[in-house]
């Protein structure tokens, strides 16, 4: 069970109760239940209901213990029930005290019997579904009844069935004839996820986990009651009957899903993940993980999956299967011949791949054309993140936020884009944080955190939080911290708003990217302006600094961004392109980078499947998948989280050992072909302690558009993705795909009326790249702004609409 | 100097066992010329049993790969569906294989299993020239058909749900009620 805080640990004598559990004296900070005390003593009392992590409830009994409390005279006095009877207690909704004299199954045959007896009740509607059911092997119910259990049953009679298993949603199915009632499901999704909709209904043998029929278990977090579930009735259609625990091989690893690095456990055999689970880090994500986290894994073995190099042959013009050595050698002779090249990497990258292409691109390339940004973003940005994020090593953490009195949140929707982070904003806000919002409209995920929203059209947000400065109200001071979502790079002076905020109310400020890999990527110097650790290209002494570790001098020119490469490359001044996990659909304008990639005339493409850019490539390198190679993630706080390989019989090269090759191939070595190597010359390398770049001062007013008012007939564009959505790496579990929200475009009413269709039904929406056609929603929005899913349900606003967040698009009734 | 008795005498009383045993039963085995019954309860190759109806008794648990001190049997399990039913019940052994390089005999397998799908028989000529063929397949351990019994998938003929089948308290197979 998960490690209570170390709170405890601090508190001061006076603070502490004394207690007397199986005749061993123990000191206890106040409020701690007994369960948790003898725990202290390493007596283990058996339990199915409770949960540090959740409040106590005592539904299972599982716990009982013969419990004495001092009387008037300072002498223990048994707690009696029925005259002349002992009473046991549940010890896990009981708090220890001073004087009480506690007495479990170790010494109390009271204690023991009236345990056994419950185990019993339990046992009796308990379906002998053993070996068929997947908790079998690691069921604390089995384990718990053969410790706590009567040896043989003394129940003859038919045990109560139900029909088996029910969908509680597309991915959580339910045996109702397993369920102890222990209501950990339950309690977990109304206190930790906010998603109440299951319930326990009926009553007495009939009672039951149901569900809402209206409202369907659509939670981000569902997986987490399966974990959580002591006896298995609820499990996930994606392991159903996959493996047996006990065949399996356990190995702990870092989620890479999203920026928060949540430590999870993988469960693989025979060279395949079968299953993930949460992994314990208080630190981090407690005990939770989102169900993307836990289910999306399948990506790594879909039949388009890459596994040998391939070259373009110079008389088919088709691709052909390559051996590595011709690979890298046909790579490093092209990019030789292509000339300038540049360098885009997306955000999926461990910091030790980050820094290999980094050198890569420096070293073997004699280039600064990097940028690991395959979105929307801007110059201010890069400023930014060189100014205030890059190198800076741990900054504000998950335990921060649960300190805190006010955070506020700009171009960031937690639930979706850090689901880890949103846990514990709502953890945080259930103690009373104050969570303020800056966005077009209170989305599930805030009103879950009971946060206050600041109504915002897109585009705006730079105005928004130069207000906040002067807000009464949410009166943000040095005691708040500020998370600034990546979507404020597409909206100009918001970064600079957002720094100048922290600067004058002296707020924390955290950057929060989407991917695993945009913090590291940043640290490793994937800007055109940043080397490793923070320092800036144009720096000498950083130049220098860099130097002496590398062994060679770096270009003092600034390279070009992203979106400058692209245009580079389709302008005939850049020739070759080096491109590692990039999709094009999630680049602000796909059309101009498939372009790119199809007017380079050398694409060398590093990818896990094949894709768009793999079917243009000249040279294409399979990489390993994060199951398949060590590294490191740094979460949105600046944590490194490095893990292990867990698929340690694959062959997949990670990418700085497939770049190594290729600059062997170019006489220029990078120095390292291990992630071990790789990691020892980061730390030899360290962090940056001259001079940074200045913040970003880009002034709001010049380039804000009129405040929400719409231009013609036109709606401003909000958009973000939703966690389960449409994405890559989530093919493959289509029960995970079920669990997401549909797609609908949100609207405000007025807006609405104005359409002249009821919400729900269709509306197509149009963007100067043309249009989509989904259901619309009422959200309290302001009038002449209009939110869409960036890309659910085959709908990809980049692609199909050909716009971005703040956009002018038009919306009307009715399919297209 | 070895003594007289060991000149003369040894040598020859060497033989005698030789001649002892001329007029003893011969317990040589014309194997594989004369094949001999096993005792009834030898532990043999595995056999993979089915119900009267032809389904599989498996329901890919994986108890006797965790019994199993050899680690020589791999199992994977799968969900019957109303389609695609292979044995009563929601579980089945998709995957079923005894490595037999490794397999010792030991037959605790048998005894983990709990519905009696895997047994032993005594047919114990297991060798072979090449070691893929000694990984036996779940269609090399199934039991034959008998008559009256179909080749899975189909649906349960003999009871309602899988609690007729455990309990025994299934309806005669078809052929034997026309017999």
């Amino acid at each position: 069970m998960t490690v209570t805080s170390k709170e405890g640990q601090e508190v001061a004598k006076a603070d502490l109760v004394t207690l007397t559990i199986d005749g061993v004296e123990v000191s206890v900070p106040k409020g701690t239940l007994v369960i948790r005390a003898a725990e202290q003593i390493g007596v283990q009392i058996p339990r199915f209901c409770d949960h540090p992590l959740l409040a106590p409830v005592g539904a299972c009994r599982q716990c009982l213990v013969e419990v004495a409390l001092p009387g008037p005279d300072g002498e223990p006095r048994t707690m009696m029930g029925p005259p002349g009877r002992v009473k046991p207690q549940a010890s896990c909704t009981l708090t220890a005290s001073e004087g009480m004299v506690v007495n479990t199954q170790i010494s109390s045959p009271i204690a023991d019997k009236a345990q056994q007896g419950v185990m019993e009740a339990l046992l009796i509607n308990h379906p002998l579904d053993c070996p068929v059911c997947d908790k079998g092997g690691e069921c604390p119910l089995q384990n718990q009844a053969m410790s706590n259990g009567r040896g043989e049953t003394r129940f003859v009679e038919t045990k109560r069935t139900f029909p088996k298993p029910i969908n509680i949603s597309a991915q959580v199915l339910l045996d109702r004839e397993r369920c102890v009632l222990c209501a950990r499901c339950t309690r977990f999704s109304e206190q930790i996820a906010g998603d109440p909709f299951i319930a326990l209904i009926e009553r007495g043998a009939l009672q039951q986990v149901g569900i809402y029929e209206k409202e369907p278990f659509e939670s981000y977090f569902s997986g987490n009651t399966i974990q959580i579930c002591p006896v298995g009735a609820l499990t996930s259609a994606a392991y159903r009957f996959r493996a047996r625990p006990f065949d399996l091989v356990s190995t702990p690893s870092v989620a890479e899903h999203d920026a928060c690095g949540s430590a999870i456990r993988v469960d693989h055999r025979r060279g395949k993940v079968v299953r993930r689970l949460s992994g314990e880090d208080p630190a981090v994500n407690e005990e939770w993980i989102t169900d993307k986290d836990r289910f999306g894994f399948t990506y790594a073995r879909q039949d388009d999956r890459l596994t040998h190099p391939m070259v373009r042959d110079e008389e088919t013009g088709e691709l052909r299967t390559a051996s590595w050595p011709e690979a890298f050698v046909v790579a490093a002779r092209g990019l030789q011949a292509a000339g300038a090249t540049g360098v885009l990497t997306g955000g999926r990258l461990t910091l030790e791949d980050a820094y290999a292409y980094s050198k890569f691109a420096r070293v073997a390339l004699g280039t600064n054309d990097v940028d690991f940004r395959a979105r929307a973003h801007s110059a201010e940005e890069e400023a930014f993140l060189a100014s205030t994020v890059a190198g800076t090593g741990l900054g504000v953490t998950f335990e921060d936020l649960e300190k805190v009195g006010t955070v506020v949140l700009a171009g960031l929707e937690p639930e979706d884009e850090a689901g880890t982070l949103f846990l514990r904003l709502r953890k945080a806000a259930r103690k009373g944080l104050k969570v303020v919002s800056i966005a077009p409209f209170t989305s599930r995920g805030l009103a879950k955190m009971h946060g206050t929203l600041i109504r915002t059209a897109p585009g705006d947000e730079a105005a928004a939080l130069e207000a906040l400065a002067h807000d009464g109200e949410v009166a943000l001071d040095a005691g708040g911290i500020l998370l600034i979502g990546e979507r404020l790079a597409a909206v100009p002076g918001a970064l600079s708003a957002a720094a100048a905020l922290a600067g004058t109310t002296g707020a924390r400020l955290a950057w929060v990217p989407r991917r695993a890999g945009d913090r590291g990527a940043v640290d490793a110097g994937l800007l055109p302006s940043l080397l490793p650790g923070g320092r800036p290209v144009d720096d000498a002494a950083a130049r220098v600094d860099l130097g002496t570790v590398w062994g060679t001098t770096v270009g003092h020119e600034p390279g070009r961004d992203a979106a400058g490469i692209v245009a580079a490359a389709i302008a005939g001044e850049i020739g070759g392109l080096v491109v590692g996990g990039v999709d094009p659909d999630d680049t602000a304008d796909p059309a101009a980078t498939r372009a790119a990639i199809g007017a380079a005339s050398f694409v060398v493409s590093l990818e896990l499947r094949a894709t768009d850019v793999t079917q243009a490539a000249d040279v294409v390198l399979p990489v390993a998948a994060a199951a398949e190679k060590a590294g490191t993630f740094v979460t949105w706080e600046g944590r490194q989280r490095p893990f292990g390989k867990v698929l340690v019989e694959s062959h997949a090269l990670p990418d700085l050992r497939v770049l190594a090759g290729i600059a062997d191939e170019l006489g220029t070595p990078l120095g390292f072909k291990t992630v071990e190597a790789a990691r020892a010359e980061l730390s030899e390398l360290g962090g940056w302690d001259g001079d940074r770049v200045a913040a970003p001062t880009v002034s709001t007013g010049s380039t804000t558009r009129e405040s929400s008012t719409t231009d013609g007939d036109g709606l401003r564009l909000a958009t973000w993705k939703q966690m389960i959505d449409d994405a890559s790496m989530l093919d493959g579990d289509d029960y995970l795909r079920a669990t997401g929200r549909a797609a609908v475009a949100l609207v405000s009413a007025g807006t609405l009326a104005g359409l002249g269709v009821e919400a729900g039904a269709n509306v197509t929406v149009t963007g100067p790249g043309g249009s989509a056609t989904l259901p619309v929603g009422v959200a309290d929005l302001a009038d002449g702004v209009v939110w869409l899913p960036a890309g659910s349900d085959g709908i990809n606003v980049n692609r199909d609409l050909g716009a971005t967040a703040g956009a002018t698009v038009s919306v009307e009734g009715g399919a297209a | 100097m070895p003594t007289l008795k060991e000149q003369f005498w040894d040598p020859v009383a060497g033989f005698g066992v030789t001649f002892r045993t001329m007029f003893k039963k011969v317990v040589t085995e014309q194997y594989p010329f004369e094949k001999k019954p096993t005792a009834p309860r030898f532990h043999g190759r595995h056999q993979l049993n089915r119900w009267p109806d032809g389904l599989e008794k498996c329901i890919g648990c994986e108890l006797c790969a965790w019994a199993c001190p050899a680690d020589a049997i791999y199992v994977e399990g799968a969900s019957n569906t109303e389609d695609e039913r292979y044995s009563p019940g929601e579980r089945y052994g998709r995957v079923y294989q005894i490595n037999y390089l490794r397999c010792i005999l030991c037959g605790l397998c048998i005894e983990a299993c709990p519905t009696r799908a895997l047994t032993m028989t005594n047919e114990y000529e297991l060798a072979d020239d090449n070691r893929a063929d000694l990984i036996y397949e779940k269609q090399d351990l199934l039991a034959p058909l008998l008559p009256g019994m179909e080749q899975p998938p189909h649906a349960m003929l003999l009871g309602d749900d899988e609690g007729d089948y455990y309990r025994g308290s299934f309806r005669p197979a078809k052929n034997e009620s026309e017999a």
